[in-house]
């Protein structure tokens, strides 16, 4: 399927652009005149996504991914930068123009539960986009769709009344991606869709996700820390380091060889369910945590945490260098190492 | 039978009252352990996995109670009275939880935290106690253990603060160590220190520990044996590899399968168990796993399978296993 996917693509126009996307915070400090900090939890992103792709944000927690997310959608404004949408910017759009393009861009969120009203039966919750986005809908019409959505979905139809503390995580999870669908959205950003559930129940959500994919030909921008379920599921994937793009790639070129050190050390992390490999296995073991995004290192930002930092990465900051065709890393050694 | 088990759990069960009426959270559960080693137990939320150990360390929500047997070495340890269990846990047991934020307290330093068990347990002076705190917090790996010792929980990142729960947990050195989901609140690159500090101190303390965990990858890395746990009952034991290349029970074998592996590139669909957990109130007759299970037959549904044991510590729940 990524096979058709790839080839796909290359002709297509992308669906999304997005161009030096920043999201800054300011924090304000102590002291009555000193000035605010920024906090910089995005801070220069650029991809394109196209049809029925699924793009891949990795990264541990603070380095932006969920805010990356939420700034596509215009849920947090960004900073600067541009996201064209369909070849339009909605940087800066206002309500009523983003309103309709709402259709379109739907998301998914990590807590199934907590995503939920849970005063609203479920077949309200599915239903509060179509009432919103198609008011033009009979009431039987609604419902009728509603019911179908559950069944594709696999929620029984005749659930439609009960509430959502009634339902486990994983058909709280269901219940999210039929909202999500029921306007055959064209994107959807599942932040940590999978992450609250059960190994075995995870399985069947990243199957729902990847048919309803194929069906509808949707674009997923998947965030998640996992990067087991994103080998799984993802055309591409870009690795975020404090804000920072650390490498963009193929699938199958950043898992057979990752350039970026961090990603390099993130693979090798990710712990195999087989005694003798994961045993045996060579591992790059990151020293101390994450920085504070307050002050993150001047010049390149993993440079604190990096076996193979040198004078030049605190010096200067690296670019997003292509180094083949699909694949691009911000590292300054990323051939010597 | 005389052993040299440092713990024997035998038919333990566990059960809560709840308005809803009885919840058998855990039932008939058998083990032990053994000096040294790493026992993985494995299972879904809801499985038992954690509650067989708040049991035994007499943990209990208020509205629940246990029946069974559970001996440290010789002694009864069982539903004592808490003056007698603080003898032992935390001193010869000790636990860690998955969230080291709440198992902290945000008020007190961590001098004052980590010193307290000494003083009480160990009869230590304060300063002996302060002392061996920094060593321990010195041999979890954080750095300028003399001062951040005064510091508040706050102050400490996610891995650091987990850090210190083990350097707690170790302070008297215990001979059991209950680790329930320590990672998994943790980002991958710091779960991978704390699993290498976790085997570096096992290799220095000979402790022996109980890995509590969803995640197979873990147990992978770290356990001896493995005990997989299905609605409150453990539906197979085994070595590490036994349970890995050979599992027996059609439960283990899905969760294998359900997994992801980042060392694979399968174009296919992920093997997804079929169906929700159990719900422990209103477990089906017969086998619990039943509904889900793919070799499910009329015997399944009608009947209960028990453990049965195969020699090596291989136990199996699965009437399946009859024909073999």
């Amino acid at each position: 399927m990524s096979v058709m996917n790839k080839s796909a693509k290359k002709d297509a126009s992308p669906i999304l652009s997005v161009r030096d996307l920043k999201v800054h915070f300011p924090i304000s400090s102590k002291g009555l005149f000193a000035p605010d900090r920024q906090l910089k939890a995005v801070d220069g992103v650029n991809f394109d996504l196209y049809p029925g792709e699924t793009l891949g944000v990795v990264g541990e927690s603070g380095c932006g991914k969920s805010t990356l997310g939420r700034a596509i959608l215009q849920l947090i404004p960004p900073t600067d930068g541009q996201v064209a949408w369909l070849g339009k910017n909605i940087v800066g759009a206002p309500h009523r123009d983003m309103q309709p393009l709402r259709r379109d861009l739907q998301i998914i969120f990590q807590d199934p539960l907590a995503s939920l009203n849970p005063r609203m039966t479920i077949g309200e919750i599915i239903a509060e986009p179509l009432v919103t986005h198609k008011p033009e809908l009979g009431k039987e019409e609604i419902k009728a769709r509603v019911k179908r959505m559950m069944a594709r979905v696999g929620l029984l139809p005749q659930m439609i009344n009960r509430y959502p503390h009634e339902f486990s995580g994983g058909q709280c999870q269901r219940i999210g991606i039929a909202r999500a669908m029921i306007l055959e959205p064209k994107l959807i950003v599942c932040d940590e869709p999978v992450s609250a559930l059960d190994v075995s129940i995870q399985a069947q959500i990243v199957n729902l996700l990847q048919e309803l994919q194929r069906e509808f030909d949707l674009s997923l921008i998947f965030i998640s820390h996992d990067l087991s379920i994103v080998r799984h599921i993802c055309h591409r994937i870009m690795v975020l380091y404090l804000g920072n793009v650390a490498e963009l790639a193929d699938r199958d070129s950043i898992y057979a060889a990752p350039r970026h050190p961090y990603t390099k050390a993130l693979i090798s992390a990710v712990p195999i369910p087989d005694p003798e490999i994961e045993r045996n296995k060579e591992r790059i073991v990151l020293t101390g945590d994450l920085p504070s995004p307050l002050s993150p290192p001047s010049g390149c930002v993993f440079r604190t945490r990096c076996p193979f930092a040198k004078d030049k990465c605190a010096q200067e900051p690296p670019v997003l260098e292509r180094v083949s065709d699909s694949q691009e890393v911000a590292c300054h050694f990323h051939d010597s190492i | 039978m005389t052993t040299n088990h440092i713990l024997t759990v035998e038919n333990l069960t566990t059960r809560f009252q709840t308005p809803d009426g009885e919840v058998e959270a855990v039932n008939n559960v058998n083990f032990h352990i053994d000096p040294g080693e790493t026992l993985g137990v494995v299972g879904e939320s809801g499985s038992g996995k954690t509650q067989i150990f708040l049991s035994l360390m007499g943990l209990l929500a208020k509205n629940g109670a246990s029946t069974g047997s559970v001996r440290y070495k010789d002694k009864e340890i069982l539903n004592l009275q808490p003056r007698e269990l603080n003898k032992i846990r935390g001193v010869s047991m000790s636990m860690i939880f998955q969230d080291p934020m709440t198992s902290l307290n945000p008020f007190l330093k961590i001098s004052r935290q980590m010193t307290e068990v000494l003083v009480e347990h160990r009869g230590m002076s304060e300063s002996d106690a302060l002392a061996r705190a920094i060593t321990m917090l010195d041999r979890v790996g954080i750095p300028g253990a003399a001062q951040r010792v005064h510091m508040y929980p706050h102050e400490f990142s996610g891995g650091m603060r987990q850090r210190v729960m083990i350097a707690m947990a170790l302070l008297c050195d215990p001979e059991v160590l209950i680790a329930d989901e320590p990672t998994t609140a943790l980002d991958v690159t710091v779960q991978a220190q704390i699993l290498d500090l976790l085997r570096d101190l096992q290799t220095d303390f000979n402790t022996a520990t109980v890995m509590i965990t969803h995640d197979l990858g873990v147990v992978a890395g770290l356990c001896d044996r493995v005990m997989v746990m299905y609605g409150g009952r453990v539906v197979e034991t085994g070595s590490v590899s036994d349970i890995y290349y050979d599992s027996h029970h059609p439960y283990t074998e899905g969760l294998l399968k359900s997994m992801p592996r980042i060392d694979r590139a399968d174009e296919e669909s992920l093997f997804a168990i079929p169906g929700q957990p159990p719900n422990l109130q209103n477990l089906p007759k017969g086998c619990a796993y039943q509904e889900r299970c793919e070799y499910v037959f009329d015997r399944c549904c009608a009947e209960r399978p028990l453990l049965r044991e195969f020699g090596n510590g291989r136990a199996s729940a699965c009437f399946r296993e009859d024909d073999k």
